[in-house]
């Protein structure tokens, strides 16, 4: 089979997951997560009253079925088209967390919004678009080399940090801890993203992770300082809400970043080797 | 065929998973029954203490503000046609801060601590059930009070969707819709609790507050900002205002029977 459209629906998939992840982050920004009390249904039906913030939870919900669906088909697909055993567990390991995932969503909406739900919930939406990305960028790269060459581990350590920064992030947005460990984390997370960004030669993959983490720091700057701006507002003001949901998107981007520049083996001359 | 029923008994658990979280879980509409007359039941060996109208203190006063009224912002209720038009000519503003006319404030709740006097009794819980109703995509009254048991009237008068959603500490959390039509949700919060907030995750806007006390000596401001809390039982009290956005203040108050004491408060802007 013609793996060029496996590639493109790879694409796709991530895309979408990506898109996913941003309808999340919309939710929370406009203190919506609740909007909708009821689960699998809305409303007791396919499709509620479209109104205030149900808006953005069904809008979370319809997309959430169609990336599901959408990894599954990805999963069967490469169950019959890849080859290589890794990139097909990585498939039926992304149909799990993305089951896994509809369940964490469900249950806090069924007990209303428990913080550690609610924080799994948002972790695991970063690892399912990682295990995406990892599924998109394995259909144009090899496998991570530094498993077998003893390459620097260094992307997959900024990578982790990264990914350890929504954790501090969601525990941030729910309240559990102040913004103090988060802040100290960017720090270190941007450390080890230049590590590894500035180690390897400058390839696209890792300038797009440091545009990305440096971006990242001001998009978290904006959104702190329009939430000191507006804490006494009695609704979510649309700064806050915009500021915030970029910081998860570009927060996104740069843990894919991280993680393609995991699988990118390093090129004597500045490209990046092709599968 | 290995790895086709490994997958099949995989997808088979994470469905059923999904079928039994789909059952369980507080969500949905269903109103609970009245819990007045279990709240209210008098203890063993005696009745339920009631306040004493004929020989207990009063406690009165009012709640002045002191600055310049703040202008409260506008809300944006454009996500809602319904709400849109309801506030299409008066625009609606947030109730964080209302001075009345006569320079008081409204929406204070005032209490008498809780102290091991008031503790020691067991008293009666009202019948009567005090009603929070979603009006004009605004909750109305914006401060209630009740007592712990007592019942708690959700109604929705409004043409659209809602749902009610207490954030208590204490108290048992719940989140349910109410769609235009549909009889009021009642409940009770068990547990004394001050100022629990609600809001609606539809409207975003949407903030009242909730106020849960295990005594009946308690008040919220209204327009002239001024409070009365009758039938005290004689004794030294802390009487306590407290307001969402100025937060506490209290002063000790001595009273006998069929005394009146006033309390005053300023809040400073």
């Amino acid at each position: 089979m013609d793996n060029r459209w496996l590639r493109r629906f790879t694409v796709v998939v991530a895309v979408c997951t990506f898109l996913l992840v941003v309808a999340g982050s919309l939710v929370t920004s406009n203190d919506a997560a609740l909007s909708v009390p009821d689960w699998p249904l809305s409303y007791g039906k396919l499709i509620p009253p479209l109104e205030g913030g149900i808006r953005y939870e069904f809008a979370h919900r319809a997309m959430a079925l169609l990336v599901a669906i959408l990894t599954i088909t990805l999963a069967v697909w490469m169950e019959r088209a890849e080859r290589r055993r890794w990139m097909r567990l990585f498939a039926w390991t992304a149909v799990a967390a993305v089951f896994l995932q509809a369940l964490l969503g469900g249950a806090a909406v069924r007990l209303v919004t428990p913080k550690t739900l609610t924080i799994a919930h948002a972790c695991l939406a970063q690892l399912c678009f990682g295990l995406v990305t990892v599924l998109a960028a394995g259909q144009f790269l090899r496998a991570p080399s530094f498993l077998k060459t003893g390459e620097t581990p260094a992307p997959l350590v900024a990578a982790v940090a990264l990914f350890g920064q929504t954790i501090l992030g969601a525990m941030v947005r729910y309240g559990v801890t102040g913004v103090a460990y988060h802040i100290m984390g960017a720090g270190v997370a941007t450390l080890l993203v230049m590590w590894a960004g500035l180690r390897i030669p400058l390839t696209r993959p890792a300038l797009a992770l440091l545009s990305l983490t440096f971006s990242q720091v001001f998009l978290g700057i904006g959104s702190y300082m329009a939430r000191i701006v507006n804490v006494t507002t009695p609704q979510p003001m649309p700064l806050t809400v915009w500021f915030t949901a970029a910081h998860v998107a570009v927060g996104s981007l740069a843990f894919g970043a991280a993680i393609v520049l995991t699988m990118a083996p390093p090129v004597a001359h500045g490209g990046v080797a092709l599968a | 065929m290995k790895k086709f029923w490994i997958g099949s008994g995989l997808i088979s658990a994470l469905m059923a998973a999904a079928f039994t979280l789909a059952s369980c879980g507080g969500s949905d509409t269903k109103t609970e029954a009245p819990k007045a007359a279990d709240a209210g039941a008098a203890p063993a060996g005696g009745a339920a203490a009631t306040p004493d109208m004929d020989n207990g203190g009063t406690i009165t006063g009012k709640v002045a503000f002191d600055g310049t009224a703040p202008k409260m912002a506008v809300l944006d209720v454009s996500a809602n046609p319904v709400c849109a038009k309801a506030h299409a000519t008066e625009p609606l503003r947030s109730e964080q801060v209302v001075v009345n006319g006569n320079g008081t404030l409204k929406n204070v709740f005032v209490w008498v601590v809780s102290n091991d006097a008031l503790k020691a009794k067991t008293w009666q819980v009202p019948t009567t059930a005090v009603t929070i109703d979603q009006n004009g995509c605004e909750y109305k009254p914006h401060v209630i009070a009740l007592m712990a048991g007592q019942n708690l009237d959700i109604k929705n008068s409004d043409p659209t969707n809602h749902n009610i959603h207490p954030q208590p500490t204490v108290n048992q959390e719940f989140n349910e819709s109410q769609a235009p039509g549909t009889p009021d949700i009642t409940k009770t919060f068990p547990r004394e609790e001050i100022m629990m907030p609600v809001k609606c995750n539809v409207h975003n806007w949407m903030r009242s507050y909730i106020n849960v006390v295990s005594h009946p000596f308690f008040a919220v401001t209204g327009d002239d900002g001024t409070y009365t809390i009758k039938g005290l039982p004689p004794g030294s009290y802390t009487i306590e205002i407290v307001h969402e956005k100025y937060g506490k203040q209290d002063q000790q108050v001595t009273v006998g029977a069929k005394e009146t004491k006033t309390a005053d408060f300023t809040v400073k802007g």
